[in-house]
């Protein structure tokens, strides 16, 4: 019997009095893996989440978790979900013990295995020297880390994180960064992000919606192919550069000089190149420009980051809509 | 109902620790012991026809109006303002549930507070040796009222709450509410304004529903399954709005 996916999310629609939040979204996470989930402000991440936790209802469309569907069946699923929301909301008024304990009497753990269960999730998280203060006055990484903690208390199948890292310094995120790699394999994690290296690092496949809809999906070298399509080199060369552009044809014809900036006082210029080949130029680049025609000074590939192709994708998703409100 | 009794000792638990609960819990005793002191000087001063139990409840609409607001404005607004609602809906747990966790745990210690007053009447039957102040009736009828009333009461304050994020809102909304029961309909049912044959209905239903004459019914030890039923079915009334009202926003939140 084939493994059912954890997470299955076939054409759902959320819409809240006249406006779509979520429009049309169909993907599937595998067991073990880490998705994230990027977009805009306003672009439905949330609402996917909160209508994946069972905690909204959706419009139309459905959604199955471990093959459990989350309509009909919400007290099951929730069961194999470990939610924590945007802004990590937690009572001010409790210490960090007693919410883990309740919170693993709601989540339906036996009695006697909770003990050892929130002495290892605060173990994990590091939370041991503040397991008796309240959480009100713990720090934001702190009160991070106990969602975090609150999320993987009952060891569910999946765990569903809206922006763990929002509001944390660069130490504490890469903290939480490899608390969340540390799951991979283990359990199913989706994170969503506006920190786009964080994204990169730590998950296996990156979805990104943009206004309701899946502007692009897979892993980020496959995006960084598909949206963008191109690759660029930047070199720093010296020499005549009327000759330049026969030289480029004749190595790639889709070779192309797209900015060129003033000599220094070496008379060297800045020149950014940019091919639709894949392959590798560099060497041939180098061959090509040998002295005495020119000098070359440096040569480097660029690599696109994930922001370049988030802006990409959304920047597209934003002509296609603006094209379909022109036809009508 | 699972969850039910893991929900009631957080509730009783974090309405101990409030700041609020020792609040409503002051100002309710130096009420009620204000009262009760005045009773007792007036009786010492010129005898009295009835026993001091039933003066004693003649005043409890007073401490509801306040105290019933602050015990439950916090239950779910609070939850709502701070998104802990989202983590709790998000467990295996039922609305349901939920507002019927936070309703018995505020409902307990509304009849934990009132139970306390019972204090008073044991000093003066200590103090004063004599057990004519102590008509067992109209005391066991008194606490017997606050006990059903309190049902009702502590329901539309937990109603309240769920429809708003706001605290001060709730309780306004819950004070209000709880005004309008008990002097609204006891003004309804003085006026002349439902004396046409038409409107007869309506003056039958103002007439049972009537908070004051419920209460010295009972104080004079006549309990009436009709008033009973009264309080049962608005309670149940209130808390399936409650609940629909936490799903509703739910729905447009």
């Amino acid at each position: 019997m084939p493994e059912t996916p954890a997470i299955e999310v076939a054409h759902l629609v959320k819409s809240y009095a006249g406006v779509t939040a979520v429009n049309d979204i169909t993907f599937r996470v595998g067991r073990g893996e880490i998705l994230g989930f990027l977009g805009p402000n306003g672009a439905g991440k949330s609402t996917t989440m909160r209508i994946l936790t069972g905690y909204l209802p959706a419009t139309s469309g459905c959604v199955h978790i471990c093959g459990v569907p989350v309509a009909s069946q919400p007290n099951e699923a929730k069961r194999h979900i470990g939610y924590m929301p945007e802004n990590n909301p937690l009572p001010e008024d409790m210490r960090v013990s007693e919410y883990l304990y309740f919170r693993g009497r709601l989540k339906e753990i036996a009695r006697r295995q909770l003990g050892p269960r929130i002495d290892e999730v605060l173990e994990l998280c590091d939370l041991k020297r503040v397991r008796h203060k309240i959480i009100g006055q713990l720090s934001k990484g702190f009160r991070q880390r106990v969602g975090i903690a609150e999320a993987i208390l009952a060891e569910p199948p999946v765990i569903i994180m809206d922006e763990p890292t929002i509001g944390l310094d660069p130490h504490q995120i890469l903290i939480v960064r490899d608390l969340i790699a540390s799951l991979r394999g283990r359990m199913t994690v989706i994170i969503s992000s506006h920190i786009l290296p964080e994204i990169e690092m730590t998950c296996d496949r990156v979805l990104i919606i943009n206004q309701g809809r899946v502007v692009a999906q897979g892993t980020p070298a496959d995006l960084r192919r598909e949206v963008l399509g191109h690759s660029t080199y930047q070199l720093e060369l010296a020499g005549d550069l009327s000759t330049l552009p026969p030289v480029l044809a004749a190595l790639e014809p889709t070779l192309q000089i797209r900015t060129q900036g003033e000599p220094d006082a070496d008379g060297f210029r800045r020149i950014t190149l940019t091919t639709e080949r894949d392959a590798e130029l560099g060497e041939p680049l180098l061959r090509a420009l040998a002295p005495p025609a020119f000098r070359l000074r440096a040569l480097s590939r660029a690599h696109p980051t994930l922001e370049d192709v988030f802006l990409a994708a959304t920047r597209r998703s934003w002509d296609v809509t603006t094209a379909e409100l022109r036809k009508k | 109902m699972k969850h039910f009794f893991t929900l009631l000792s957080h509730e009783i638990r974090m309405l101990l620790v409030s700041a609020g609960t020792y609040l409503a819990a002051m100002f309710f005793f130096a009420f009620m012991g204000f009262i009760f002191t005045s009773i007792l000087e007036s009786y010492s001063k010129a005898p009295q026809e009835v026993s001091p139990a039933q003066f004693f409840f003649q005043f409890f609409w007073f401490p509801v109006l306040f105290m019933v607001p602050m015990l439950t404005m916090k239950c779910l607004a609070e939850e709502r303002r701070l998104g802990t609602i989202e983590t709790l809906l998000t467990t295996p747990v039922t609305t349901t549930e939920v507002v019927l966790g936070k309703y018995t745990a505020a409902y307990l210690l509304y009849l934990t507070l009132w139970g306390a007053t019972a204090a008073f009447f044991f000093i003066l039957k200590r103090f004063s040796g004599d057990v004519r102040f102590l008509d067992p009736g109209p005391l066991i009828g008194g606490y017997l009222f606050i006990a059903v009333s309190g049902l009702l009461f502590i329901a539309l304050g937990v109603f309240a709450s769920s429809l708003s994020r706001n605290q001060a809102v709730a309780a306004i909304l819950c004070a209000s509410m709880i005004f309008a029961l008990m002097f609204g309909l006891s003004w309804l049912g003085g006026s002349s304004a439902l004396n046409r044959e038409v409107l007869q209905p309506v003056r039958v239903a103002v007439d049972y529903a009537q908070v004051f004459t419920h209460r010295d019914d009972f104080a004079r030890g006549i309990v009436d399954t009709r008033q009973l039923l009264f309080y049962l079915s608005g309670t149940v009334l209130a808390l399936i709005f409650s609940i629909l009202g936490v799903e509703a926003k739910l729905l447009h939140s």
